[in-house]
């Protein structure tokens, strides 16, 4: 096992590599000057102001220099500085992070709940009424898109009641009530995204499970087909529904831009848009490593739960 | 898994020859199998004929200004009117043609480059393979919305650009799975026997692999559809997809939208369900597609 995971961790260096390519090449690609498009927001356009923004960017140095510079800061902790506060990214991000993380544990456990609950009555009643319903609701959440559900949120108890949902963000330590009240509805608004494709899954496996040899030998020895299903059937039908749980973290990442931005809550999300408006090149290339190196290693400890699991995977 | 892998193809053609033969028996067969699905086809086809008729359908012009702004439904302006008193209805109508735009435009610029890139890794393996791959992981290691940002942040806002950003990233993540379909033909022995015959590589691509891993093509494709449609409007919703004033459902919900969100929400309703709708209906039709076309990747979403 311990050669499977060294043999694992060593095959991701080339992907972070690459990763962390694309990242220094993308300020490359921006067209036209873009030092040129920083100093006009700035109002500081004499020469000196120059040298010094070419020297933040490293764009002085050559391409591989700047790479190699970039790695080395990382493999430190060091993601540079902001163009604008100065302040080193690494700190801005570890800032913003709770409410993302937040929101991000809370609607795994809502879209866990809700996906495999669902997903394994639907297999367990297959085929009848209440089985087509569950799944046309499924597909239903995953048609209407987040950003959506998140303004349907905010309109209609304006026009229903006339109250509008408070939006004034507050941290946990400030007041943990009021905090709560901001961060569950975008919690829940991603959870119902995530159960609907887990609760697909759920149920295509759990219906793969039930048709097994030991279920029937269980049957046929006189146990209730309740505990069959919750003692055997749910245990073995889950694996496959976590990996997917893991594999959805990105999807995640990806709607906490949108739910921030429509709860205006201050986490990760909103720092990235937010800086991609003020061309705060280091911020964005910062979050977008961190965000990277986040997702392989979900992927890297899905791959070795399964292996664990399972000791054919590390022979292979 | 050799046996499957050639009964696809046969499949389609058999459902090809058979909509030529009885084309109205067979939708009927599709219709009693899969009800959803057709439901889904129908909306398709909608989306296609408003796309395509918009200027005749649509009452205004899409982008005419008028005094009458924010004005709600009546009997002029169906669904109201927006900030610069244009009709919303008009809006939504057109906004149907940047929809199957995008969708259609990324569904083919993205899956040619998804093929090659998938077929080339496949077919040449070895240290080809794993740069390819490696390189395909780093990319799918950002998350999509934030990686179309990127992009978009690097073209600069239009509908080109658009669909440019979406093919890229679907180039990138399908050509996984055209990598797996090639990986699984190579097997079969007439690949070999191709060799054996002195066939070169591209014959050997153009004439056995690329008419077999057609079918898994054409399913993606299908099942993709929807998820354009959506990552179209997500982007122009953040305000990084197709720039105003042209209308798009995800811009029309966009902080331009939000801003009159209490005082006209009639501009959000109509955006939301048009959006709602279609990706509803796409993706029952892709599925139902899925299950007649291919069975044997039933169930694996």
């Amino acid at each position: 096992m311990v050669k499977y995971i060294t043999r694992r961790i060593v095959g991701l260096i080339p992907t972070l590599m690459i990763l962390l390519f694309l990242v220094v090449v993308m300020v490359e690609l921006i067209p036209g000057d873009i030092i040129d498009l920083i100093l006009e927001e700035k109002f500081s356009q004499n020469d000196e102001a120059r040298i010094v923004l070419e020297h933040e960017l490293g764009l002085d140095r050559p391409l591989v220099v700047r790479y190699f510079a970039y790695v080395g800061g990382v493999v430190k902790g060091d993601l540079g500085h902001s163009l604008w506060t100065d302040q080193p990214v690494a700190g801005m991000i570890v800032q913003r992070a709770l409410p993302t993380i937040e929101i991000g544990v809370l609607s795994i456990l809502i879209g866990a709940a809700i996906g495999i609950l669902i997903g394994t009555i639907s297999a367990v009643r297959q085929d009848s009424f209440l089985d087509y319903g569950l799944r046309s609701v499924a597909i239903l959440g995953l048609s209407v898109p987040n950003f959506a559900l998140a303004t349907a949120y905010v309109v209609f108890p304006a026009i229903w009641w006339g109250v509008a949902p408070n939006m004034r963000y507050v941290g946990f330590t400030e007041a943990p009530v009021e905090h709560l009240k901001i961060i569950i509805p975008p919690a829940i608004i991603l959870g119902i995204s995530l159960s609907a494709t887990l609760m697909r899954l759920m149920r295509t496996t759990m219906l793969n499970e039930l048709r097994q040899d030991y279920v029937r030998t269980a049957h046929s020895k006189g146990l209730l087909f309740r505990s069959v299903v919750i003692k055997h059937v749910l245990k073995n039908a889950l694996i496959p529904v976590i990996t997917l749980l893991g594999l959805q973290i990105a999807f995640l990442i990806g709607g906490s831009v949108i739910t921030e931005s429509v709860f205006a809550i201050p986490g990760v999300g909103r720092l990235l848009l937010s800086s991609i408006a003020n061309r705060d090149y280091p911020v964005i290339q910062g979050i977008v490593v961190i965000i990277g190196m986040f997702v392989i290693t979900t992927n890297l400890l899905i791959d070795l739960s399964y292996a664990w699991l399972d000791p054919r995977i590390r022979y292979s | 898994m050799a046996a499957e892998q050639s009964l696809a193809p046969t499949q389609v053609r058999r459902m090809d020859t058979g909509a030529v033969t009885s084309a109205a028996a067979s939708v009927r067969k599709f219709v009693r199998r899969k009800p959803l699905g057709a439901f889904g086809g129908a909306v398709t086809v909608l989306l296609v004929l408003v796309a395509v008729f918009a200027d005749l359908i649509a009452p205004y012009p899409a982008l005419q200004h008028s005094a009458a702004t924010l004005q709600g439904p009546s009997a002029d302006h169906w669904l109201g009117t927006d900030q610069f008193g244009r009709d919303i209805l008009s809006r939504v109508i057109h906004g149907a043609r940047v929809s199957l735009f995008v969708g259609v435009g990324v569904t083919l610029l993205g899956t040619i480059p998804a093929l090659l890139l998938g077929l080339a890794s496949a077919y040449f393996g070895g240290w080809v393979d794993y740069l390819v791959q490696r390189l395909v992981d780093a990319f799918q290691s950002v998350p999509y919305l934030i990686m179309l940002i990127a992009i978009m942040v690097v073209l600069g806002p239009s509908l080109t650009n658009v669909i440019v950003a979406l093919s890229f990233r679907r180039a990138i993540v399908e050509s996984r799975v055209m990598r797996g379909a090639t990986m699984g033909i190579l097997n079969n022995v007439y690949i070999e026997a191709a060799h054996a015959t002195g066939a070169t590589n591209t014959r050997i691509m153009l004439r056995h692999l690329v008419p077999n891993i057609m079918p898994t093509l054409i399913v993606l494709g299908s099942i993709g559809f929807a998820g354009v449609i959506l990552a179209e409007a997500s982007l122009s919703f953040l305000g990084y997809g197709v720039p105003p004033p042209t209308p798009s459902w995800g811009g029309m919900l966009a902080a331009d939208g939000r801003a009159y969100m209490f005082a006209a929400p009639w501009m959000l309703i109509a955006p939301t369900l048009a959006l709602s709708v279609t990706v509803f209906g796409v993706n029952m039709f892709g599925d139902a597609l899925r299950d007649v076309l291919d069975p044997r990747l039933r169930g694996s979403h």
